[in-house]
Parts: structure tokens; C-alpha cells; sequence
């Protein structure tokens, strides 16, 4: 805990520059619902990329390589916005 | 240049002459005017504005946050049950600082359904981080919307500027406005803290912070709010050399040797002030003191002036449903505990929904000071 700011300190309104802290909070672990990704089917369209609140769609040179289901907290909002037509994300529930 | 406009009208004018580089806005009764007018200023051609219809005030101001997160200049107008409905996204804009800039037609909250002026919206608001101002007239209104911009700004605190419902929002009165380009110049370009967008810069903005957080960054938000008032002091005597228009944080009108006042908020100060007038002409020691800045609030000259009377007069154009007494009062009792010479308080609660409120019922009032009588904890002024 020592390493913890005091409020003089802070940056002026509730930003977090320090993207470590970011990287620490694996938010993948509040995920009931997972997104499974078909690489046949995707378009390379980028959409849930830019919709993904968590930054977890993986892209190399401009193509879909992946989910990081470190992050992933399963909002299923990338299954929600790839087009209808393409279908390239499933949610399935979690299971042990 | 001398102009007649409605409240509404010179708030809309004022936007114009801000030309913010966003407005998100959905209309409501009083204040629909002020961004109707306002988009066919944009229509026209006329200002550079973004503008943003959106399906309700809630949308107003998630659309406004995320406008002035990426770094833009931001506006919208509303009023009463939109303000109530914002009122989530105001905590939001208040937490990330966001000087977003907002003219209110003060009106009443429903139940019952009333549209008419009372400050319940501004009020019920309080506690969300915003500064907030209130005028006694349509000039003030357009001044003091153009200072809020720069207080905002230098602040980095949102800010919402008040004028009374239909009383000032659609009552048409003289303004003299302001050069243009001489508003646009004085204002010069906004310089954010920071801007979501800036790629050089990666930020993550609204972060969830826990029992580790949370609490550091309130307390930085407070210092925010408390440190703010000798800055929009310096604002208003910089629009004071600049236009020849001053402002305080409050006024006090002849005020010299009075023994009693009325401290109150608003339009109504203009019934007071004909009552102080009429007073004083029979001789009573009577005076008005005009509250423009409740947020922040200047709890230290409120003492150092209000310890000078032997009675001040509270007027409350809403009531906080406490079972005591109305939310100004609370507060101006707190400034004064303590102090030496605490003059007595009197509470009034006054013109709720619009409730006419006359120059008479003004001096009564301030009669009633003077004989320093108290008949009841609070003084329901014109309720049958
Ligand atoms: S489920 Fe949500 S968090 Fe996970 S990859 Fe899709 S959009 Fe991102
Ligand atoms: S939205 Fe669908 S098709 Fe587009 S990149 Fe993502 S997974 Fe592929």
C-alpha cells in the first residue's frame, strides 16, 4: 500500500495515466459469458475492435488474430456489433 | 450594441458569440428556446458548433462528457425535470472536471406538474460538483454565461448558470451586448488538462477506482470546488476591464448601515430591491444582499458581510423537504456558526412554482426583519 498516491498528487479529474494499472486489473475474471471467435468466418472488418470496451480483440497488421481473454470481461458487446451477415462470434456460457 | 432580448434569446446569443466547438442538447420548457435558437445559429452558418440532437437530457449530457473529454469546448441548455434526469451524468461531468458549460430556465420539479420558475433544479443539483450562478436579469444572464465559460475553464469545474423561468427566460428586456469578436478573443482557444483523444498521451478516463482510489479523488475534487472562488473573482474583474461590466461573487445593495437585509438569490432581488427603495424612503434601515455564486460557495464573505447586521432575512426559492428550513438558509447558517456577532437569521421560503412574488410581499418581508420578528421557524411568504 505504500506505493499508493495521496490526493495532492492526482491528476486534475478521475484519469489514470499510468497504464500498468490498467494492465494489473485482469478484469477477465468477472466473465460469465465468453466470446468465441471463428477465424473462418470474420471479415477482418475491425468493428468489434473499435466497440470492445476492453481493448481485447487482438489485430496484427490489420487483421483479427484473437480474443485476450485476460481483459475479456464477456459484455458481449463484439458478438452484438459484428455484422449480422458475418456471425463470427458466438457467446457461450462459462463453464469449469 | 444595444438589443431587446428575451432571457432565452441573450442565452442563445451568448452561445453564439461563444461558439463552443460542441452542443448536445434535447429541449425543454423554459430553456427550449435558448437551443432552438441557438441551432439555427448553427443552421446559418453562424458559429462552428457540432451540434448534437440527441433523444433525452441524459443523452445531453453523456454526449456533452464525452465532447469535453476529447477535448472540446461544450455546451447545452435545460432546464427543471431535464436537469433531474442529467442529474447522473452530472456527478460524471463533475468527477472528471469537465468544464462544461450549461444556461438553466430555472423552473420547479415535478409532482405536481408546474413549469414555472422556483430553483428546485439548481438546487436539487448541488452536491455534483458544479459551480452555479444566478442572475436578476437578462443581461446578467448573457454576462455572466460568458464569464461561466472561462471560470469553467480555468477551474476545471462544470458549470451551470441560472436564470428564472418565464420571469427571465420570456420576459424581453435591454442588453447591451458584446462585441463578438471581442467575446471570442477574450475567451481565446480552451486548453484542456488532458484529451482522450491525444495518442501521444494514452489515458484511461471514469476508471473504476475502489476503497483505494475513490476517495483520494473526491478529496482532489473538493480542493477543486474549494479553491475555485478567487478565481472566478479574477474572471469577473477581468470581464469588468475588458467590457466595463462588474460583477461581484455577491452584491450588496444600500446596504451602509442598514440593520436588516435580505440575503436571497434570482430575479426576485429586483422585488427587493424596490422594497429596500421603498424602506429606505421612510427611513428604515433595510438593504438587500444579492447571492450571484452558490457554487462555489463563499462561506467566508458571507460571514464577514452578513456578521455586519443585526438581521438578515434568508430567502429561499425552493425547499429542500427537510422539515426545518429552506437549502440557502442551511447553508448561510453554516457560514455563521461561530461567528462573532452572528445576526439573527430569519427563514423565508417564497415563489415556489412560480408563485407571484411582489415588491410588497418584498417589504414585508424586510418590515418584518427590522422588528426582527419571528413567528414561526420558517415563513411559508405567500402560501394560502
Ligand atoms: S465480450 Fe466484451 S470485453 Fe470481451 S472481447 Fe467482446 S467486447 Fe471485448
Ligand atoms: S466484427 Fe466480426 S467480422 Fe468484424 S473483425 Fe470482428 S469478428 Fe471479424
Amino acid at each position: 500500500m505504500a506505493d499508493l498516491k495521496s490526493w495532492k498528487e492526482l491528476p486534475c479529474g478521475a484519469i489514470i495515466e499510468d497504464m500498468k494499472a490498467v494492465l494489473d486489473n485482469k478484469t477477465g475474471a468477472w466473465r460469465s459469458m465468453r466470446p468465441v471467435w471463428s477465424e473462418e468466418k470474420c471479415i477482418n472488418c475491425l468493428v468489434c475492435w473499435v466497440y470492445c470496451p476492453e481493448a481485447s480483440i487482438k489485430v496484427e497488421d490489420g487483421k483479427m488474430t484473437g480474443i485476450d481473454l485476460d481483459y475479456c470481461k464477456g459484455c458481449g458487446i463484439c458478438a452484438a456489433v459484428c455484422p449480422k451477415k458475418v456471425h463470427a462470434i458466438d457467446m457461450v456460457k462459462e463453464e469449469k | 450594441m444595444i438589443l431587446a432580448k428575451t432571457g432565452n434569446e441573450a442565452m442563445a446569443y451568448a452561445m453564439k458569440q461563444i461558439n463552443p466547438d460542441v452542443v448536445a442538447a434535447y429541449p425543454i420548457t423554459p430553456s427550449t428556446e435558448i437551443v432552438q435558437i441557438f441551432s439555427n445559429y448553427v443552421h446559418d452558418g453562424l458559429v462552428d458548433t457540432e451540434f448534437v440532437a440527441v433523444e433525452s437530457e441524459h443523452s445531453a449530457m453523456a454526449a456533452c462528457i464525452g465532447s469535453a473529454a476529447s477535448g472540446c469546448r461544450t455546451m447545452t441548455a435545460t432546464a427543471s425535470q431535464g436537469l433531474a434526469l442529467m442529474h447522473e451524468m452530472l456527478f460524471i461531468a463533475g468527477g472528471l472536471r469537465l468544464p462544461i458549460v450549461v444556461p438553466i430556465a430555472s423552473r420547479s420539479l415535478s409532482s405536481p406538474l408546474n413549469i414555472h420558475a422556483d430553483h428546485s433544479d439548481s438546487l436539487a443539483s448541488r452536491d455534483s460538483g458544479w459551480m452555479q450562478f444566478f442572475c436578476e436579469t437578462v443581461e446578467e444572464g448573457y454576462d455572466s454565461l460568458i464569464m461561466a465559460v472561462k471560470m469553467a475553464e480555468k477551474c476545471s469545474l462544470p458549470a451551470i448558470v441560472s436564470i428564472d423561468g418565464f420571469i427571465l427566460s420570456h420576459c424581453m428586456e435591454r442588453i447591451e451586448a458584446l462585441d463578438e469578436q471581442k467575446v471570442r478573443d477574450w475567451l481565446g482557444p480552451y486548453k484542456p488538462n488532458w484529451n482522450l483523444l491525444d495518442l501521444d498521451r494514452p489515458i484511461l478516463v471514469g476508471p473504476a477506482t475502489l476503497q483505494d482510489y475513490y476517495y483520494e479523488f473526491k478529496r482532489s475534487q473538493i480542493e477543486g470546488m474549494r479553491t475555485a472562488l478567487p478565481k472566478v473573482q479574477e474572471v469577473m474583474a477581468d470581464f469588468e476591464k475588458t467590457f466595463g461590466r462588474g460583477y461581484g461573487v455577491l452584491e450588496e445593495y444600500r446596504c451602509e448601515d442598514a440593520e436588516a437585509v435580505a440575503l436571497l438569490m434570482g430575479s426576485a432581488s429586483g422585488d427587493m430591491r424596490q422594497a429596500v427603495d421603498r424602506l429606505r424612503e421612510q427611513g428604515g434601515k433595510v438593504g438587500m444582499v444579492k447571492l450571484r455564486v452558490f457554487r462555489p460557495l463563499p462561506h467566508e464573505l458571507l460571514r464577514k458581510t452578513l456578521t455586519r447586521f443585526k438581521t438578515v432575512a434568508v430567502l429561499d426559492r425552493a425547499d429542500s423537504v427537510n422539515s426545518f428550513v429552506g437549502p440557502l438558509y442551511n447553508e448561510v447558517a453554516a457560514s455563521l456558526y461561530g461567528a462573532e456577532n452572528q445576526p439573527e437569521l430569519l427563514s423565508y421560503v417564497f415563489g415556489l412554482g412560480g408563485k407571484e412574488f411582489s415588491p410588497d410581499d418584498a417589504a414585508r418581508i424586510l418590515e418584518g426583519a427590522l422588528a426582527g420578528r419571528k413567528d414561526e421557524t420558517v415563513t411559508y411568504v405567500g402560501v394560502r
